[in-house]
Order: structure tokens, then C-alpha cells, then sequence
């Protein structure tokens, strides 16, 4: 405590440097991560607007491109079919490590975490530190392969070997794609660097939890935005080394001549591979190890802003706390048994394939059960539509469209017809892109006064959730049908074969919405940096919200909560307690401080630790 | 003050996102559906385990459909009904066993159902091959499709990798072995109508997955592996044949044809190609 005490008054002694760039404060870390994200996160939508310019006009050219991306484009202006895998590789990756990871889990986990529990900072603020400075040079070594030679990797996101493993160490090229060149390495060693930075702020993030939750804070009253967090660095504690230890061997044969993942006598390019005795499905089971919790680790956390928004803003205790926290754990360990789904069509025995269907379609229940309890939430109550709300209440629909097509993936003879076409595109960028974007937005929208003490502008909030919600519909419901016609992902141009010849209108509207869905997203850009200077100053707490980081000024001091820590006496939902002065109870207040008229027999899960 | 005061919007903005939501999400997206089945949609099944996977597709999609119109009507129904006006409280209510219960163990009930169905199916098309079967090897490589036959000894020969040469030899088939004399390489797939056939998958140098969308047929070409696949096409006609794993900068033009004719028409054709 005394220890405590003095970091709060050493705050006056840092210089700029150690308070806004080298920070081991976890609010401006938070901050760090989610500007750094929203900076890769126009990188990431600029690349998805080039792959709908190439889907909707396939072969089309475009002057102006060719100007501002000069190796991409040929002389006469089309796109060249390596630029554009490129282009869909450093999409997915992008958008999935470095905008969404780093945003929900690095950007909302650091700032909201300690003062969701009442603590000072993280458990270990000089390893949060090096988390972020993790990040950057990730990012400049993820983009610096778009220089060398062959250009970023065409293997995609989640770049399967061979493609991604035959490299020529004597020209530096690949042998499969030109991206399998420098370009792979650098793709491996950014997605490396970035590993380990996650893996520092998920120790600590579960560290602080365990530990530095402040008197009264039982597990049991933790809000569900922090519980998400928590369950959320697990996950990622647990399946990042995975990931890691395939990324090194890749590595590994790639430049060193081991053979973990490629098997003897292909010929490529017209050359026997030296390769022997590895396997290709080995990387895929490493891979998706990962890969799957990684999709929950994008919705956990949006799951948790989500819960908040609709509490706060529908002025109404979460329905079914204890299911949520149930569900949010059930869906973290069934994530580990999932990851087989992603292989139904890869050689894998017929029978694993059941097993995987089983636990697939198991993993649904408990996502069921949170769907009805957001909307058991808003059943009777007092709903303030602010953009925060109003991407809540998207965020449950584009998980409700989500979640229902990947009951069509998830049984293993449907998805024979469906893997690898636009219906899988169409399925995770509802149930895990747009939906972790609008738990993105909303939580932006929700805890900007917090971070920077100023509003941002409602009224321009609201006008971007109309555009974005009618563009994520028009952009990405289309896809499924494109799917049902067959349409596999990752095509240059679906024009080389007749059954998909019907399909050039539908992919034209799906471009013009997604260029729709982009220009709506200046609107968010404009708001977003023009309320950092300009917005009106912020109250503590503005939406009446009970949760303790609202109880703190805003922007919270270093060290958050001045002389002495908050104590918590009750759970985090008591909005509209009938007979209560009035509609919100801060965690803070006591329960005998609070006039309950007949709420007794409802009074939530809350054994008082103080009398303990 | 006990209550933010509701802003005079509220119930405004509460109606837009609920008409938005019934008209273009309900009625958009069932409306769309119905013109896909027109335009954009799955094509006429050929073959016999097709059937069966269609029948699941449809039988999926009217369930998952009917869930998605009914939970989008309740989230549009509640945001129309209950936008924050006056000083209005909201409801203190946040538990109740009986329907949290409810819409665990319907879900699951449902759930339950189209995971016995799918595991039917799935066990139906990975079930042992008729024997009657013929029996054909796809080998994909950057950017093309191979097939093999055995010829008549019905056994495959050796193929060496590096006996692979473009021209000559793009099988690479071991002459040393005899069983591959009789062997017949074509850049074109026939497959006699009703007639099991098994497939060979195999690969030259990376991943391709053999796809043929009429059939309802996807396997991946997995290098080092040989993965069997059997059905059963129904219907005679030429049919499209697509890679649908990412395998390099050719994977958009690495399309094939398969032909389904009749028995004598593949015996016909065989012997032509032997020549």
C-alpha cells in the first residue's frame, strides 16, 4: 500500500518520454495499443478495398492504383495475381493479429482491467511495458516484406506448407509463389515478435486479476467485460505457444533444411525438393490449435464490452450474470477442442471428423445461451440509444447471422461443399470480424470519455452505426449466396470457369458496398480524432455506470484512484433497483447504504468479503 | 436527478433500428435468399451422396432461418418497444431459472438433431466403397489436374518422382515395374453414370483440394498422402472440376472437366487413349 502510495506521487518526477512513450502505466499502454491498432486497422481495410477492386472487376485497371502501389500493378494497370494473394495474406493477418488481438485483448484488456478491480496498474508494469514495444517492430517486420524481393506472402493467413515452405536460400525467392520468398520469413518472425508480446500481457493480465483485485472484489462481482479479459489471456497464454513453436519450425525449414512439414519427392517448379519425411497436416493441427481459440479470443472480449453497453445504457442488470460467467468459461474450454472443423476436407480421418462435428455443435449451446440473455437484457428496459448502444445491439445481430451459418460448417458433410468458398468468408467476417469490430466500436464509443475525458460527438457517432450496420449487411450477407453458388475464396478471378460466370452482378454490389462500408469508416476517423481535441470535457461518469473505473476521474490519475483504494460492496449490475433513489448503485456503495424496497429476494450473488 | 433524463430521439432512433432491422434483415435477407434460388445457388446435385448432403443443407438452412427471423423479430420488437421516455425505471429482473433453462436445452435439443443427421450422412459418404467400384488416381500440381487409370490388370504401377518429366512422363511412372505398362495417363476425367468410382487423391508439390461442385465432392490433395474418396455420379454431362485450396498464383485457372457417360462410352474413350 505504502509502496503504492509513493508510485502515485513518482508520476510527478517522469519525463515525457517515461510518462506518454515509454509508459509502464497501463491506461496509456491501453491507449498505445488501441492507436497503434486503428493505425493497422486503416493499413488492413485499404488492402480489403484493393481485393474487392480485383473481385468486382476482375482484370479491370485502375491508373490511379498503379500510382500509389507501383509493384503491384502492371504496366498497363491490372493488379498482378501474386500482389493480390499478397494483398489477401496481409489482410487476414493484419486484421486478425494485429488490429483485432491487439485492440480488444491489448488495447480495452490494459485499460480496463485494473480498473475494473480496483487496482493501481498491472501486476508487472515494466513486462506490460515490453508487451507493447513488442508491437511496432512486429509491425515494421510484418510490412517491410512487402519490399523484398518476391513481395509480402501468397500463402495466406494461415499460410499452409508446402506454399509456405519452399524457399530458395541462393536467390532468396520462393519456389511455389513468389511470396514464399524473404517475404514468408518476415511474415514468420513478425508473427513471432507479436507472440511473445502477447504472451507477457496475458501473464500479467491474469496475474492482476488473480491478485491485485482490490477488498470486496470477489470473482463473483467481477463485471463480465473483465471476466471475458481474464478468460481471454488464458486462452491466449495457452494456445499462443503453439502457434509459436510451428512458427519457429517453419522457420526452421524454411532456411535450416529440417523437414517438419514437408514430405519427400514433390516436384516443384520442375525440381525434385530435397524435403523428406515431413507432414503437411502437422502444421494444420499446430495451427488451428491456435486458430480457433484465437477466434474466441476476438469475441470474448467484445462479448464483455457487449454485456456492459446493454447493462448500462438499457439502464438494467445483465440478465443470467452466473450463466454468462458459465458460458464465457464453457466456451473457453471448448475452444480447444474445435480446432478440427477447419479440416474436414484435409485428409484427416473420417472419424476425428465426428468427433470434432460433436464438439463443434456443443461449443453453439453456450453462445445460445448468451444470445438470449443480451436479449432477455433489453427485454423492459430503459434503452438510451447512444452509438455505444446502438453497436451493442448490432453486435448482437451480426453474431446471431454468424453464429447460424457456422452451424451449417460445423457438420462435417455440409461443410464438404462449403470449406474454402465465399460461404466460409461470409461466415467469420459476421460471427468473428464485424462482430468483434462492433464490440470495437461500441467499446470505443462507451469508454472514450474514460480514456481521453472528452465526448465524442453523438450525433456523428450515429451516423457512422447506420452506414456500418447497412454496409457490413450489404457487404457480407451477399457472400453467403456467392458460397452457395460455389465460389471458392482466395480466387484472382472466378471468371476462368461457367459455373461461376452468373456470379460477376452480385460480386460488383458486394464491392460497392464494401467501398461504402470503407468511406463510412472516415466518418469514425474524423470523430475519433477531432473529440481527442475538441470534444466536450467529460464528467466521471457519464452514462451513470457503476462499474469502478467510472467511479475514478476521467482520464483516471497515475495510479487511479488517489490515497486510498475503492472497496466494492455489491455486484456490478444494480441499475433500476426498485425503490433506490435512483436507477444506478456504484459498486462502491454500501448495501445498507441503499434504500431497497422490496429487492431483497433478488439482491445477486454478492457474500460481503469485508465482514469475512 | 435519478435518471439521465431520456433524450427526446430516444424512441425515434429505437423505432429506425427496429423497422431497420425487420426490413432489411428479416425481409432483406429472406427476400435475397429467394431471388438467390433463381440466380445464385447451389447446382443441380449429380451425384447420389448428393442428394443426401442437399437434403442436410436445406434442412439446416430452414432451421437456422427460422431462428434468425425469430431473433432478429424479438431484438427489433424489444428496441421498438422499450427506448427510454420520461423517468420511466427499467425492470429489475436478471434471473430466471425456468427460462435460462429453456433456451439452453432447446438449443441443445435442436442441436442434438442435426448432429445425429449429420453424422449419418457423413458416415454414408465415408463408408466402405461398393465393390463394383472403378478406380481412378487425381493428381493435382501447379495449375492442373492428372487422372490415371489402372488399365486392365486393375493395379496402379510405381511412379518415381523423379522420373516426372512434363512431356514424356508427367505421371512419373516407373517402367521397371510392370504393373505400370498398362496404365493410362490423361489430363481429362470419364466417369460412367451410376457407377461407383473411387478416387486416388494424391499431390505433386502442394496443397490443391478436388473439388466438383455438382458432386458435392471436396478432398484435399495433400502432399505425401493418398486420400480415398468414393461416389457415385447420377446424372451424364460434362462437369467442372476447381482447386479450392490456395496452392500459388494459378490457383483461380487450375480448372478441370469431368465427363459422365455412359460405360461403353468410358470403355470407348479408354481405348482411345491407349493408343
Amino acid at each position: 500500500m505504502a509502496v503504492m502510495h509513493e508510485a502515485a506521487h513518482e508520476e510527478h518526477k517522469l519525463g515525457f518520454l517515461q510518462r506518454y512513450v515509454f509508459s509502464q502505466d497501463h491506461k496509456i499502454i491501453g491507449i498505445q495499443y488501441m492507436m497503434t491498432s486503428l493505425f493497422m486497422a486503416a493499413v488492413g481495410g485499404v488492402l480489403a478495398m484493393l481485393i474487392r477492386m480485383e473481385l468486382g472487376w476482375p482484370g479491370a485497371r485502375w491508373g490511379l492504383a498503379k500510382w500509389l502501389f507501383p509493384g503491384g500493378f502492371t504496366g498497363d494497370g491490372t493488379l498482378k495475381p501474386d500482389f493480390y494473394l499478397a494483398v489477401v495474406t496481409m489482410h487476414g493477418s493484419i486484421m486478425i493479429f494485429f488490429v483485432l488481438t491487439t485492440a480488444l485483448s491489448g488495447g480495452f484488456g490494459n485499460f480496463l482491467i485494473p480498473l475494473t478491480i480496483g487496482a493501481r496498474d498491472m501486476a508487472f508494469p515494466f513486462m506490460n511495458m515490453l508487451s507493447y514495444w513488442l508491437y511496432p517492430p512486429a509491425i515494421v517486420v510484418l510490412l517491410a516484406s512487402f519490399f523484398v524481393a518476391g513481395g509480402a506472402p501468397n500463402a495466406g493467413w494461415t499460410a499452409y506448407p508446402p506454399l509456405s515452405a519452399l524457399y530458395n536460400p541462393a536467390t532468396g525467392t520462393g519456389l511455389a509463389a513468389p511470396g514464399s520468398g524473404l517475404g514468408q520469413s518476415l511474415w514468420l518472425v513478425s508473427l513471432a515478435i507479436l507472440i511473445v508480446s502477447f504472451l507477457f500481457g496475458s501473464l500479467n493480465y491474469i496475474t492482476t486479476v488473480l491478485q491485485l483485485r482490490t477488498r470486496g472484489m470477489s470473482m463473483g462481482r467481477m463485471p463480465l467485460v473483465t471476466w471475458a479479459q481474464f478468460t481471454t489471456a488464458i486462452l491466449m497464454l495457452l494456445s499462443f505457444p503453439v502457434l509459436f513453436a510451428a512458427v519457429v519450425m517453419l522457420l526452421f525449414d524454411r532456411h535450416l533444411g529440417t523437414s517438419f512439414f514437408v514430405p519427400s519427392g514433390l516436384v516443384v517448379g520442375g525440381q525434385l525438393v530435397t524435403h523428406q519425411g515431413g507432414n503437411p497436416l502437422l502444421w494444420q493441427h499446430l495451427f488451428w490449435f491456435l486458430g480457433h481459440p484465437e477466434v474466441y479470443v476476438l469475441i470474448l472480449p467484445p462479448m464483455g464490452i457487449v454485456s456492459e453497453i446493454l447493462a448500462v445504457h438499457g439502464r438494467k442488470p445483465i440478465f443470467g450474470y452466473k450463466a454468462m460467467v458459465a458460458s464465457i468459461c464453457a466456451i473457453a474450454f471448448l475452444s480447444f477442442l474445435v480446432w478440427g472443423h477447419h479440416m474436414f476436407t484435409s485428409g484427416m480421418n473420417p472419424l476425428v471428423g465426428t468427433a470434432f462435428m460433436v464438439t463443434t455443435l456443443a461449443i453453439a449451446i453456450p453462445s445460445a445461451v448468451k444470445t438470449f440473455n443480451w436479449v432477455a437484457t433489453l427485454w423492459r428496459a430503459r434503452i438510451h440509444f447512444t452509438p455505444a448502444m446502438l453497436f451493442a445491439i448490432g453486435f448482437v445481430s451480426l453474431f446471431v447471422t454468424g453464429g447460424l451459418t457456422g452451424i451449417f460448417l460445423g457438420s462435417p458433410a455440409v461443410d464438404v461443399y462449403f470449406q474454402d468458398t465465399f460461404f466460409v468468408v461470409a461466415h467469420f467476417h459476421f460471427v468473428m470480424a464485424s462482430a468483434a469490430l462492433f464490440g470495437l466500436f461500441g467499446g470505443l464509443y462507451h469508454w472514450f470519455p474514460k480514456m481521453f475525458g472528452r465526448m465524442m460527438d453523438e450525433r456523428l457517432g450515429k451516423l457512422h452505426f447506420w452506414l456500418t450496420f447497412v454496409g457490413i449487411y450489404a457487404t457480407f450477407f451477399p457472400m453467403h449466396f456467392l458460397g452457395m453458388a460455389g465460389e471458392p475464396r482466395r480466387y484472382y478471378s472466378p471468371q476462368m470457369y461457367d459455373f461461376l460466370r452468373g456470379l460477376s452482378g452480385l460480386n460488383m454490389f458486394v464491392s460497392l458496398a464494401a467501398f461504402g462500408l470503407g468511406l463510412a469508416q472516415l466518418i469514425f476517423a474524423y470523430n475519433f480524432i477531432r473529440s481527442l481535441f475538441r470534444g466536450p470535457k467529460a464528467e466521471g461518469n457519464p452514462w451513470h455506470a457503476n462499474t469502478l473505473e467510472w467511479q475514478a476521474d476521467s482520464p483516471p490519475p497515475h495510479g487511479n484512484w488517489g490515497a486510498t483504494l475503492p472497496t466494492v460492496h455489491r455486484w456490478p449490475y444494480d441499475y433500476s433497483v426498485p425503490g433506490a433513489t435512483e436507477d444506478y448503485i456504484p459498486q462502491t456503495v454500501p448495501v445498507t447504504a441503499a434504500v431497497v424496497a422490496g429487492g431483497a429476494p433478488d439482491e445477486p450473488p454478492t457474500t460481503d468479503l469485508n465482514s469475512a | 436527478m435519478a435518471e439521465i433524463p431520456a433524450a427526446t430521439g430516444e424512441r425515434r432512433t429505437g423505432r429506425l433500428l427496429a423497422s431497420l432491422i425487420v426490413v432489411m434483415i428479416v425481409f432483406g435477407g429472406v427476400g435475397m435468399t429467394l431471388l438467390a434460388r433463381r440466380y445464385w445457388w447451389l447446382l443441380p446435385v449429380a451425384s447420389a451422396h448428393g442428394v443426401d448432403v442437399d437434403r442436410l443443407i436445406y434442412t439446416t438452412f430452414v432451421v437456422t432461418g427460422i431462428v434468425f427471423v425469430l431473433v432478429h423479430i424479438l431484438i427489433a420488437a424489444f428496441v421498438w418497444r422499450f427506448g427510454a421516455r420520461g423517468t420511466e425505471r427499467a425492470a429489475y429482473w436478471h434471473d430466471d431459472r425456468t427460462l435460462e433453462l429453456t433456451y439452453t436445452l432447446v438449443p441443445a435439443a435442436v442441436l442434438v438433431t442435426l448432429i445425429s443427421m449429420g453424422a449419418v450422412v457423413w458416415a454414408r459418404v465415408h463408408g466402405p466403397a461398393p465393390a463394383d467400384s472403378m478406380v481412378v488416381e487425381v493428381r493435382g500440381e501447379q495449375f492442373g489436374w492428372l487422372f490415371r487409370y489402372p488399365g486392365p490388370d486393375g493395379i496402379f504401377g510405381r511412379v518415381d518422382p523423379a522420373r516426372i518429366s512434363p512431356k514424356d512422363n508427367p505421371m512419373g511412372l516407373d517402367p521397371a515395374d510392370p504393373a505400370s505398362a498398362d496404365d493410362l495417363v490423361t489430363r481429362e476425367l470419364h466417369l460412367a453414370v451410376n457407377r461407383p468410382v473411387r478416387v486416388r487423391i494424391r499431390s505433386k508439390d502442394v496443397l490443391h483440394s478436388f473439388f466438383i461442385p455438382a458432386f458435392r465432392v471436396k478432398q484435399d490433395a495433400v502432399p505425401g498422402m493418398t486420400v480415398e474418396i468414393w461416389f457415385t455420379p447420377t446424372r451424364e454431362g460434362t462437369y467442372e472440376i476447381a482447386c479450392a485450396e490456395l496452392c500459388g498464383i494459378g490457383h483461380y485457372i487450375m480448372r478441370g472437366k469431368v465427363m459422365v457417360e455412359s460405360a461403353d462410352a468410358v470403355q470407348t474413350w479408354l481405348a482411345q487413349q491407349s493408343h
